[in-house]
């Protein structure tokens, strides 16, 4: 024990450059070990992640630019002719049109709600833990499942709702037939599962929001709505580019619930491809008219577009958090300014109180 | 160690604040407006699942009723045992299990691995390739398939179940995850402690890393688990004939006439299972969106 110990002591008092001349077989594995034990935990995951995820992608686009059948596989090299073919077809862009309208019938709102939920439970509650579970409760239920319950509910002749609102005497909606009315269902689905999530991720983000900072704007004499809007949601705005961001990436990709709302459709997405995603519009390409070709370019196109989104939502968001700040930082100063020169008047009757929270407000801002 | 008292001091200053807020009223109790607002909250999320009990226990005539029930019907067993005879539910929900599973203990141990030795290891281009790791959270893998279906029909995989599993082996998020938890959790002084006691690398990860990391794994796994078990879109394509659950759930509804009643019986059939762990994890599962949430 004290032999290896010494041994050892020595080892690591020795120069850099003599070390490698004596160093036993044991050191030099140890060496290796050092060495190559992270290149080898991190190889699993590049290797497979290469295979499974971005290797297929970038065949994608080799598929892409070849004439390419399903049944009779690689055709002829046609350039990007598959791309060009796609940008004139209405159908691509009726895909791209109904995917835009779910995504912002259920963007839009589901942030709003979520947000609403989340400073509902971000209150001192009784029972915390049962209601946080109970808004989580409909994202146990999986998309296959909320859709053949959402389907039956918006089934034109028998569903609840249309029955419903027979009871109320107005007019049931042709939710599977009708252009607006369908989004409207199919982002229905996509929000009663996703919006109790969301809130949990802006409850989250609304709980590290210092607890100071409420009690200073509360002792400014700011009310709970007054501190929601000058608070809250300023400091939760991060989070909230996550989940727009998350969502984004989601959304655009929209497949069961188009997939599966009207079963007696034999095109997927409505007979009119009233609701057809382009996530569908890509799978009835590949799988159904067995252009593997064309239906790549599909892939590539909404491939780019979530990219060229997704780099507009993170630069818009930047834009508006450096605008806010600015102006943020100007206010603070101006109000500081205001407070030096109320106090070089001599104003001895202002309590020290209000002068806390103003400075902090700088600090925090600045 | 110091890390840690560090992070304990200013959680107890806010601690000894406690009394004097109070009193400030932001941490008042709220009214009956929150608790009525959170009751309709909850309605409007258990609503659905209740009344496909209902009508997966009635007989369909019940879906054209003008108002609908609020008693669940006698008919639910009878609605099981025609699902049972329309589709391999069975063999599904079998099938569900051992993809998500292997999909599971797969993801958790690769993501621990690379997340580990982003966290914790110095090696050269580690920077570099954290910053890939991040960029490809954003890339739609999805958009894939095209040449991963081609693959498995080449493969002859087509109808087993390893095509499922293969293509979501690991993902760039499990490592994200992984290495975010790590970073704080573990002081360097355990790692280097442990090579000094003569450790290799490889015990050290598996004596240090893993005890430490083993929060964050569960967290890991509900999350994956829940993943794979919905997903969709890819089983449909490579398994129709061997399905899993929600391949087979939405095969009850691919005829011509829909039998709602006996849809919903199934649709509420493939929810007990994650009712279930959601009676048994939702804690865990409402922590662990929370815990992403401020890491991500």
């Amino acid at each position: 024990m004290t032999s290896t110990l010494t041994a050892r002591k020595q080892r690591s008092d020795l120069p850099e450059a003599r070390r490698s001349d004596v160093l036993t077989f044991r050191q030099r594995l140890n060496r290796l070990d050092v060495k190559a034990s992270p290149y080898l935990y991190i190889a699993p995951f590049f290797i497979l992640f290469g295979l499974i995820g971005l290797f297929p992608l970038a065949y994608t686009f080799v598929v892409s630019i070849n004439d390419w059948n399903l049944l009779t596989g690689p055709g002829e090299w046609v350039g990007l002719a598959n791309y060009a073919a796609e940008m004139v077809d209405p159908f691509f862009w009726k895909s791209l049109f109904n995917t835009m309208s779910i995504f912002l019938l259920s963007a839009i709102p589901q942030l709003i709600a979520a947000t609403f939920f989340a400073a509902i439970l971000d209150q001192n509650i009784r029972a915390k833990t049962f209601w946080r579970m109970s808004v989580l409760l409909p994202y146990v239920v999986t998309p296959v499942a909320v859709t053949l319950i959402f389907s039956s509910a918006f089934d034109e002749k028998y569903g609840l709702i249309n029955n419903v609102l027979t009871a109320f005497h107005i007019d049931p909606v042709a939710w599977k037939t009708d252009v607006f009315p369908s989004h409207i269902a199919i982002a229905s689905m996509v929000n009663w599962r996703w919006t109790g999530y969301n809130a949990l991720i802006l409850l989250a983000a609304m709980q590290a929001v210092p607890r100071d900072v409420h009690e200073s704007a509360s002792l400014d004499g700011a009310g709970s709505l007054r501190r929601f809007f000058s608070i809250t949601l300023p400091s939760i705005r991060p989070t909230m580019i996550f989940v727009i961001i998350t969502a984004t990436i989601g959304g655009l990709q929209i497949f069961t619930e188009p997939k599966l709302f009207n079963a007696t459709s034999a095109t997927p997405g409505g007979p009119q491809r009233q609701y057809q995603t382009t996530v569908l519009y890509l799978w009835d390409m590949a799988f159904n008219r067995q252009n593997f070709g064309k239906a790549s370019a599909i892939a590539w196109l909404l491939f780019l577009l979530i990219v060229i989104i997704g780099v507009l939502n993170f630069l818009i968001s930047k834009r508006i958090a450096t605008t806010e700040a600015k102006v943020s930082r100007r206010r603070a100063s101006k109000r500081l300014a205001a407070y030096e020169a109320d106090r070089a008047l001599g104003a001895g009757s202002t309590s020290t109180l209000p002068a806390a929270p103003a400075a902090d407000d700088a600090k925090r801002e600045s | 160690m110091s890390a840690i008292a560090t992070k304990q001091a200013p959680a107890a200053t806010t601690h000894s604040r406690a009394p004097r807020r109070r009193s400030m009223g932001i941490d008042r109790r709220p009214g009956w407006f929150t608790y009525a607002v959170l009751i309709v909250i909850f309605v409007g999320g258990a609503y659905p699942l209740w009344w496909s009990y209902i009508a997966g226990s009635s007989p369909s005539s019940v879906l054209s009723a003008q108002w609908p029930p609020i008693l669940p019907g006698s008919l639910f067993w009878k609605n099981v045992a025609e699902v049972l005879d329309t589709v391999p539910f069975w063999l599904a929900l079998g099938n569900s299990i051992i993809v998500s599973s292997v999909i599971t203990v797969s993801v958790v141990f690769f993501s621990t691995l690379a997340g580990y030795s982003f966290a914790k290891l110095k090696f050269r281009g580690r920077e570099g390739l954290m910053v890939f790791v991040i960029g490809t959270l954003a890339v739609p893998t999805q958009l894939g398939i095209i040449p991963l279906f081609m693959l498995m029909k080449q493969f002859g995989w087509t109808g087993t179940l390893g095509a499922v599993i293969v293509p979501t082996l690991v993902t760039a998020f499990g490592v994200f995850f992984m290495r975010q938890y790590l970073l704080d959790v573990i002081p360097d002084e355990l790692i280097e402690a442990a090579r000094m006691d003569g450790a290799s690398m490889l015990s050290t990860f598996w004596h240090v890393g893993v005890p430490a990391a083993r929060p964050a794994m569960a967290i890991l796994a509900l999350f994956t688990f829940m993943t794979a078990w919905t997903d969709y879109l890819w089983p449909l394509l490579v398994v129709p004939q061997n399905p899993t659950l929600q391949v087979a759930l939405s095969q009850l509804q691919s005829a011509k006439y829909v039998d709602y009643s006996i849809v919903l019986a199934g649709a509420v059939m493939a929810t007990i299972p994650l009712l279930v762990l959601f009676v048994l994890a939702g804690k865990q599962l409402v922590s662990g969106i929370m815990a992403g949430a401020v890491k991500g």
